[in-house]
């Protein structure tokens, strides 16, 4: 598991040693009252819709759309949450509120691959946080691995039984040794399917009545 | 007996086609041609028990919605993130149509009109292949107005999640699904009172959900037969860790649990013995070797001083130090806590340092006392069940592996060369234990 991100007061929260700016006049729906309403990208907006309809309640909409967002830009920066808040007619500050507390939805720039190593009891049972490791240091020595990698500890991801794993933009692989990552980390910057012959899609059940 | 994983590995079970040839959507035709009182009434005598954890009997669950013609929904939770848990996952990946054609007769039989799958945010492909399911449901009049031209109509939306273990705790699914934190809700009122959107809402897990079609086929006398009288039927197990053939193995309730870690998965590797195993996802109390023939149902398991839970199964060999587990299981629940209860946010970051304290050596005698306490002051005393899921597992362990917890400490202690650490000898003194 990666270290809580502190800030240099030692809090992890945001300037709680900042006073509070009186002066701001209180946030508004971008759009709306006045208020300027930011560029759209229209398949953004087109997206965000949809997800609108299929609720009898607006807000319900959030988790879909942040992803939406996220998937345009990268991760949940301030102009993503304006576009998002300006479509679903709510506050950024609400959409802040609920990015930050979701694992999956990014509040800081990250890598553009995801890749997600569970850490959790049955995966660091089967050696996953050797895995975690390697798979860190070969991406921080790999060239813009900074930016083409956002490696990290996961919880429990569902996949115990090919543990230790990992999810690649979404794709799992495993059970995977640390002599693995470094085709993963190439199959995933050159975006082909990553380690083909590890994925979970083509698993059979381990039930042996199971069967076809 | 198989019913869930039947024929699960069937290329091409995942399209309506392939369900349909089948057998598939047969059940809800039959369910449909009885009224809602008979088909609630065939839950009920099935003796089906929830799959998510509780265990709560689900015919009991859906008459507790009211009657009437207000908005009433139906959720299904499929944020399956109990470490150690992954039968929904293969359930919904392979065999999208039976979740699907669940809901439809659970919703005919408690009579909610709009239903939401609300799927871990994790599993892309899982939510990808339902999504295609729902398009073909939805195409063949299986899902929508008037399913099969009779009155029951139903919509069905695939919502996914973005990560959160706590969203798995059904009132903090339903702020989730309202598109808020997911933070749990007090209760009562209960979810089938007022649940999503205030309106009564009936809840079950993927399994359970996709196990009605089989007791609708076979009839609710039918399905209470396998399995034992407090636990009636199949069970998908989800077995992982130190055995050899991880994975999901289906069997009826109430084997012994060797034939389920021995027989099924292998046993532990070469050469390795079973120190503890959690029955139920890593939130059950661990039980060990001596343990392993009990009947694995949710009343024996209660016996023997755990759960069934989930039913994921999670094998510890003697290579693991105990202290290792512990740590991992109180950090996870640490990570996860939302933080709306006091002692479930500061119980679980406590028993972490507690933790770290005997892994550095820097722990006094009486700090394995004051874990202690600290678990079950958190049992009971929170809104959700989050920081009792790790304080019976570690307060289980405390209570088996004590002498391992402080041989572990003296060692760490040892090792740095010292008598007593500078944090423990403040305490020791206060205590006359220096003088001694």
């Amino acid at each position: 598991m990666t270290a809580v991100r502190r800030f240099e007061h030692g809090s992890r929260v945001p300037g709680w040693d900042a006073a509070v700016d009186l002066e701001k006049d209180p946030a508004e729906i971008p759009g709306v009252g006045g208020s300027p309403a930011p560029e759209v990208p229209a398949e953004l907006r087109a997206e965000i819709e949809g997800h609108l309809a299929l609720y009898p309640d607006r807000h319900s909409a959030a988790l879909p759309a942040l992803a939406a967002a996220q998937r345009l830009h990268g991760w949940c920066s301030p102009e993503a949450l304006e576009q998002v808040a300006c479509v679903m007619r709510v506050t950024p500050a609400y959409l802040e509120s609920v990015a930050t507390f979701y694992d999956m939805l990014e509040t800081q720039p990250v890598g553009r691959h995801s890749v997600y190593v569970c850490t959790n009891i049955s995966c660091s049972l089967r050696g996953a946080d050797a895995l975690l490791e390697a798979m860190q240091r070969a991406a921080d020595a790999a060239p813009d691995g900074a930016a083409e990698f956002n490696v990290r500890g996961f919880e429990c991801l569902g996949a115990c039984d090919i543990a230790p794993m990992a999810s690649v933009d979404g794709v799992y692989v495993g059970p995977l040794s640390t002599a693995d990552v470094p085709q993963l980390l190439d199959d995933a910057r050159a975006g082909r399917p990553v380690l083909p012959e590890k994925q979970l899609a083509l698993r059979p059940c381990a039930d042996p009545e199971a069967g076809a | 007996m198989k019913l869930l994983l039947k024929g699960i590995d069937e290329p091409g079970l995942n399209t309506l086609e392939v369900y349909e040839r089948r057998g598939g959507y047969q059940s809800l035709r039959k369910a449909l041609a009885m009224t809602p009182e008979e088909l609630l009434e065939q839950l009920k005598t099935s003796g089906l028990r929830g799959r998510g954890g509780a265990g709560f009997a689900m015919g009991t669950k859906v008459s507790f919605l009211p009657k009437g013609s207000m908005d009433k929904f139906l959720v299904c939770n499929a944020d399956e993130s109990e470490p150690g848990t992954f039968k929904d996952r293969e359930l919904m990946q392979k065999t999208p149509h039976s979740l699907i054609e669940g809901i439809v007769i659970a919703s005919y039989a408690a009579g909610t009109g709009r239903a939401y799958i609300y799927i871990r945010g994790e599993y892309v492909l899982q939510a990808d292949i339902l999504d295609a399911a729902l398009r073909e449901a939805r195409a063949a009049g299986y899902v929508g107005e008037h399913v099969l031209g009779s009155e029951h109509s139903v919509s069905l939306v695939v919502h996914r999640g973005a990560g959160a273990y706590i969203c798995g705790e059904e009132t903090g699914l339903l702020d989730s699904l309202e598109g808020k934190r997911g933070n749990p809700r007090l209760k009562p009122p209960f979810p089938a009172i007022q649940g999503l959107y205030q309106g009564p809402t009936l809840i079950n897990n993927v399994e359970t959900l996709a196990t009605v079609p089989s007791i609708v086929a076979l009839g609710g006398d039918e399905y209470a037969k396998l399995g034992v009288e407090t636990s009636t039927g199949t069970k998908v197990v989800s077995i992982s860790g130190h055995v050899q053939r991880p994975g999901n193995y289906e069997v009826e309730l109430g084997i012994p649990s060797r034939e389920l870690i021995y027989g099924l998965a292998g046993g532990p590797p070469e050469g390795r013995q079973v120190k503890c195993w959690f029955p139920g996802g890593s939130s059950s109390p661990v039980l060990k070797a001596e343990d392993l023939d009990v009947p694995y149902d949710f009343n024996s398991m209660a016996q023997a001083g755990s759960m069934l839970g989930s039913g994921a199964v999670i094998v510890v060999d003697d290579s693991t130090p105990i202290l290792e587990v512990a740590m991992k299981v109180a950090k996870f629940y640490r990570h996860e806590s939302c933080g709306k209860c006091t002692p479930c946010r500061e119980g679980t970051n406590w028993t972490v340092k507690m933790l770290e304290r005997i892994d550095a050596g820097e722990a006094t005698p009486m700090d394995l006392d004051i874990m202690a306490s600290v678990q079950d002051h958190i049992i009971g005393n929170c809104l959700c069940v989050l920081g009792d899921a790790m304080a019976m597992p570690i307060g289980s362990m405390i209570e088996k592996f004590r002498e391992e917890f402080e041989a572990h400490n003296e060692a760490a202690r040892m090792r740095r060369g010292r008598g007593a650490s500078p944090a423990s000898e403040g305490v020791l003194a206060a205590h006359g234990a220096l003088d001694a």
